[in-house]
């Protein structure tokens, strides 16, 4: 190691300087000034004409909405590094038993040939909420749907005034007035748009006979008028509808509606009942999950991420894996250990150095996720999906228009990738000694 | 495979001419011009923003114009971003004569940087003689005058589809309680959802307050307001955000619920009413049409327009639109203004479609359909009346920015309408932070 300094081969070191001086300067240029002069610039207010000191360094965390960025951050950099390299060594290590393999981590690897906005596109697509468009909440609601149909009538509710004989109480619908047999009681409901009752049957009020009865339709005709809480010829009934008949707390009685919305109990000859139409009558269909709501929006982001980056993770994994002496493996093998053995003790360890890059870099890049956030929240959740890069964007050039508290966060930024940058550079130079 | 690859680049370098050749305007026939036009072979450069059917319509005035004085007009579009195209000229010391800024906030910024020329007495008196005194002061700055609307957008109106409101048996309504009371709850009872709330674009919202607000604050609070001379802990605006949770605070009035509107972003919502007719009225400004339009509605018969409702004693005229100012104090500049700014140069804009003019003396009959008039007769008796939307006045953190002030506390408040006075203490937060800065 020592002996080159005494006689050197090749051109001199002025040499070196003069290829290595075009690099140099363009680094100069692009890199150490605009850090050098973000650091002078984080130091100004937002004018840029008067310091500061280290105000919006404080402001930084001072600030509930800055805050935020920095939790959702640290959400970030502990969840997708490591889903993303568990993903890729899993895909990595099957695709080496699999005919096919080359194809199979072609279409992995696409992700990452598509732009991250487009992706953010895509993704937004996939997120909506209506199960039309949204591929999420259409895998999710066909599924749920297998197990439980979609029916009775969502949105339908009684008339919303003093007049109404019926009222909404905790999601059912019960009669104000208790009701006796031999007087039919009308139920009259509206919600539903006439397109969505003009196949149902002209309601009628129940047939004259023994026992507890009455009707419920929809009071409203196409076109509006009509007499509210009277049953009009156009006006449709709701068939199959749960009405319990309640004394006190009690039910005394079940029954379901005709095609025509009339009821009846027989049984009920005597007496004087509440009517309840249950909840289960009116319970929408299960919509899917609100992926771009404030609860979710992270998950789902970071779910649209491993999607891009998963397929490079696997990529390096499947590299480093056909590195692997074979022998280790075969001879493991021989000794009787099982496949989660080789996995766990053989594979592994000796893919340890190739997973610790992939993590790092992973955490590296995570860190500074802009665009993916930038594109898939919606501008009423970018609050709660916001992130440091983001946030510096935002308050930069996004109209905040303050360049030294953005300055202080991409500062802010650049010193939490700092360690990982400085790990990954020893560890490459490790590997070159 | 070679050779159409280097027609279909010869097709795009054509076409790609051909539209370089348009967007500098077509010079006048100067050698033609009589000896009585003043500014004869005299070139004039103006920047604006508008692209498209706008720029078009726009170029019918330049020409009108040119054939007037036998001036030459430049057009130079500046992109979506005014001050970017802006800045570097004015930096560079080439600005050109005439800018058309988007926003009147623009103007102050400008004026601050000694970027402006004030206007010269000819055009002074074509805005006294036109526009209300509101008018004037919105175009000036530090006491001088810079800058002269000439375009505007109308933000008072609610748009409804026709076929929901014939189906459900509703009807116009001209105050806030029979829009709530009657319209919005006779559509909700006939099974259509009254309103598509454009809540992921933060500014439908703001547009929403300002017009309940100066409806049922007046004029003069809103004005307070806007310069933040009161405080938004103030009863008034508790009073307008009440009226707003009476929408916000009802699911069954509300397309796919707060949550699904936090999520539906402008023209989303127009869609779902006009295209996908899940919905039956859309609270935005005349720039609907297009969009409604595009979803295949007929404006006037399948997409209507209401004023927007009285919700105290002011009819309530919000409007939007671009302030022209001078860049460079030349006789050209200060004619094109003038010429802007006159009932003259206005009743030929008019006579384009999608364009509305603030002018008064521009008479409605100039304006090619119905909607139009009808939004003109608003603007006309509304006089006085008539506001600048107040949150293109605010500075832009508060006022305009994705997530962050206005537009933020706002959605939080279609989230959770019962919070009333928690909404008013985050905005009063916000905005007394940036408008102190």
């Amino acid at each position: 190691m020592a002996t080159p300094q005494l006689r050197r081969l090749g051109p001199s070191p002025a040499m070196a300087w003069v290829f290595l001086a075009p690099a140099l300067l363009l680094l100069a240029a692009w890199m150490v000034y605009p850090i050098v002069y973000s650091i002078f610039r984080s130091f100004h207010d937002a004018s840029g004409n008067t310091f500061v000191g280290l105000e919006n360094y404080g402001a930084i965390f001072s600030d509930s909405a800055t805050l935020t960025t920095i939790r959702n951050n640290i959400i970030w950099v502990v969840v997708a590094p490591l889903m993303v390299t568990v993903l890729g060594l899993i895909f990595a290590v099957l695709t080496e038993r699999i005919r096919w393999a080359t194809a199979f981590k072609l279409v992995l690897f696409m992700p990452m040939a598509v732009s991250l906005l487009a992706a953010g596109v895509i993704f937004r697509l996939v997120y909506e909420q209506d199960p039309d468009k949204g591929v999420a909440n259409a895998i999710i609601t066909t599924v749920q749907g297998v197990f439980s149909g979609d029916q009775g009538y969502p949105g339908a509710r009684p008339r919303e005034n003093d007049a109404a004989p019926a009222v909404l109480r905790g999601g059912a619908v019960v009669t104000k007035q208790q009701a006796q047999p031999g007087t039919p009681v009308l139920i009259p409901l509206v919600g539903l748009s006439p397109d969505a009752v003009a196949g149902f049957a002209a309601a009628r009020p129940p047939a004259a006979g023994p026992g507890l009865s009455g009707t419920i339709w929809i009071d409203t005709v196409r076109g509006g008028g009509g007499t509210v809480n009277q049953i009009d010829t156009q006006e449709r009934g709701l068939a199959g509808v749960t009405v319990e008949a309640v004394e006190g707390d009690t039910v005394r009685a079940t029954t379901q509606t005709e095609a025509d919305g009339s009821f009846r109990f027989d049984e009920l000859t005597s007496g004087s009942y509440g009517l309840r139409l249950p909840e289960s009558n009116f319970t929408a269909a299960f919509g899917g999950l609100t992926w771009l709501g404030p609860t979710l929006i992270t998950p789902a982001i970071i779910g649209a991420y491993i999607w891009v980056w998963a397929g490079f993770a696997m990529v390096l994994i499947a590299a480093g894996l056909s590195a692997i002496p074979r022998d280790a493996l075969e001879a493991a093998r021989i000794d009787g250990a099982t496949e989660w053995q080789v996995f766990r003790k053989i594979t592994v360890p000796l893919l340890s150095p190739v997973l610790l890059v992939v993590f790092v870099t992973m955490i590296i890049n995570v860190l500074k996720v802009f665009d993916l956030v930038f594109i898939i929240a919606p501008g009423s959740v970018q609050p709660q999906a916001n992130v440091v890069a983001l946030e510096m964007w935002r308050v930069s050039f996004g109209g905040g228009g303050n360049q030294g508290l953005g300055s202080a966060l991409a500062i802010f930024l650049l010193l939490l990738v700092l360690p990982f940058m400085a790990f990954n550079i020893r560890r490459f130079r490790r590997d070159e000694r | 495979m070679r050779k159409p690859a280097i027609l279909l680049i010869a097709a795009l370098a054509v076409t790609a001419c051909g539209g370089g050749g348009e967007a500098t305007s077509p010079s006048a026939p100067a050698g033609s011009a009589p000896a009585a036009k003043p500014l004869a072979g005299v070139k004039v450069e103006i920047a604006a923003k508008w692209t498209g059917d706008e720029q078009a319509n726009f170029e019918k005035v330049i020409t009108a114009f040119e054939a007037k004085t036998g001036a030459d007009v430049i057009y130079a579009s500046t992109g979506e971003d005014t001050g970017a195209y802006l800045g570097p000229r004015i930096e560079g010391g080439t600005p050109p004569d005439v800018a058309v800024l988007p926003q009147p906030g623009l103007v102050q910024q400008y004026a601050d940087q000694n970027a402006l020329k004030p206007l010269s007495a000819n055009v002074q008196k074509q805005i006294d003689d036109n526009y209300t005194p509101y008018w004037k002061e919105l175009g000036s700055a530090n006491g001088q005058v810079y800058g002269v609307l000439v375009k505007a957008a109308h933000k008072s109106m609610i748009w409804y589809r026709t076929a929901a409101f014939e189906d459900a048996g509703a009807a116009e309504a001209t105050t806030w309680d029979d829009l709530i009371g009657k319209t919005a709850q006779t559509l909700a009872d006939a099974g259509t959802p009254p309103f598509s709330l454009c809540g992921a674009s933060g500014w439908t919202l703001t547009d929403l307050f300002e017009n309940v607000y100066l409806s049922s604050a007046g004029p003069e609070n809103y004005d307070k307001l806007a310069k933040h001379e009161i405080p938004w802990t103030d009863p008034s605006v508790t009073t307008a955000l009440t009226k707003m949770a009476q929408i916000f605070g009802k699911p069954d009035f509300v397309l796919g619920g707060a949550s699904g509107a936090l999520q539906t972003d402008f023209p989303t919502c127009v869609t779902q009413v006009y295209g996908e007719k899940k919905a039956a009225m859309v609270i935005e400004a005349d720039f609907v049409a297009s969009s409604a339009t595009q979803s295949g509605a007929v404006i006037g018969e399948d997409a209507k327009i209401m004023p927007f409702p009285t919700v105290g004693d002011t009819a309530p005229v919000v409007l939007g639109g671009d302030v022209a100012v001078a860049l460079k104090d030349t006789p050209g500049a200060m004619a094109l203004l003038e010429f802007m700014a006159s009932k003259e140069g206005g009743e030929i804009w008019a006579k384009t479609p999608g364009y509305l003019s603030p002018n008064r003396n521009v008479s409605p009959d100039n304006y090619p359909s119905e909607l139009t008039k009808q939004l003109a007769q608003t603007i006309i008796s509304a006089g006085e009346s008539v506001r600048y939307d107040m949150s293109d006045l605010a500075p832009s953190a508060f006022g305009g920015t994705d997530g962050k002030g206005e537009w933020k506390h706002l959605q939080d408040f279609l989230r959770d309408p019962a919070d009333i006075k928690g909404t008013q203490e985050k905005l009063e937060a916000d905005a007394a932070k940036s408008y102190k800065e």
